[in-house]
């Protein structure tokens, strides 16, 4: 079966405050770094994922997506996906 | 009568929850582990607070996919008292039953302290016994107890009475300062402060004690 290497970034939704990503900004600055002007953190999972076809894989990684590793409430996801080679 | 205490890898105020309803009401309880299927004889459920699932991916994520919590949400769907407190509420809002979702606290800081919170209780039947615009005050305990819903849906919530429970002085940049939450029959609550442990008045004040009593009706 074929194997997908996929990979899910989730970030907070542009309404949600992200204090962490504040205080990473205002270190940043402390850094020395000048004209960070946004900095939202978000995560990345990666997953690797056999499945029969690649619309399967993207079905199965859509749904994993929407209803575990991200919290639509709050999050927005987007999802890459490759058949690994 | 019989309060079943959810205890999931990482809950720890499970045994608060106990010695506040059996210790300090005379209330029985049952443990439940989250493997578990069997709710008989319980009367009510209640989530404690704690780090369910080393709060892994999101508070509360992991947790909602329990083999217990599918026979809790068919219990709070036929009516059945819920009351999720802290990552409890965290659960309720991961799985659905109640809206939004907790995050982050604005200052990032774990805040540890007396809250002062107003009541409005409504349709809630936890909080019965509370008056309308009663300031009461409980002890918070948490990271991320920021209420995060959008403008519209919180005006909703607003207006189907939903918002019981409100910070006095906002202290994690809650929505709308919603500190706790009821569906819109008043069986599930679903609030941030924690009520067990103002159930005595060595440890932190009586004014949690009604919220727990109401259920002895």
């Amino acid at each position: 079966m074929p194997l997908f290497n996929a990979r899910v970034q989730v970030s907070l939704r542009p309404s949600v405050l992200d204090p962490a990503g504040e205080a990473t900004r205002a270190a940043a600055a402390r850094l020395g770094v000048e004209g960070v002007q946004r900095l939202r953190i978000g995560k990345a999972i990666e997953l690797d994922l056999e499945a029969p076809d690649r619309a399967t894989a993207q079905a199965r990684l859509e749904l994993l997506s929407d209803r575990l590793l991200a919290n639509p409430v709050i999050e927005d996801w987007s999802l890459d996906l490759a058949e690994a080679g | 009568m019989t309060v079943g205490i959810v205890v999931f890898p990482g809950s720890n105020c499970d045994r608060d929850v106990a010695w506040a309803l059996e210790g300090c009401l005379g209330i029985p309880v049952r443990f439940l582990w989250h493997e578990e299927r069997d709710l008989s004889g319980l009367e009510a459920v209640v989530l404690p607070g704690g780090f369910s699932y080393g709060d892994y991916l999101r508070c509360g994520a992991i947790a909602r996919f329990a083999p217990v919590l599918e026979e809790v949400r068919s219990f709070a769907e036929r009516g059945g008292p819920v009351l999720g407190i802290c990552n409890g509420f965290q659960v309720l809002t991961e799985m659905g039953l109640l809206p939004g979702a907790l995050t982050r606290n604005r200052d990032l800081h774990f805040l540890c302290q007396s809250s002062p919170l107003e009541v409005q209780p409504g349709a809630c039947r936890w909080l019965g016994a509370y008056g309308a615009g009663e300031r009461i005050s409980l002890p918070i305990a948490h990271g991320e107890g920021r209420y995060q819903v959008e403008p519209e849906q919180l005006e909703r919530l607003e207006d189907q009475g939903c918002v019981v429970l409100r910070y006095v002085a906002n202290p994690n940049g809650s929505r709308g300062d919603v500190a706790g939450l009821s569906n819109p029959p008043g069986n599930v609550l679903g609030l941030m402060p924690h009520p067990e442990r103002a159930c005595d008045p060595v440890t932190g004040g009586l004014d949690g004690r009604r919220l727990l009593e109401s259920l002895l009706g």
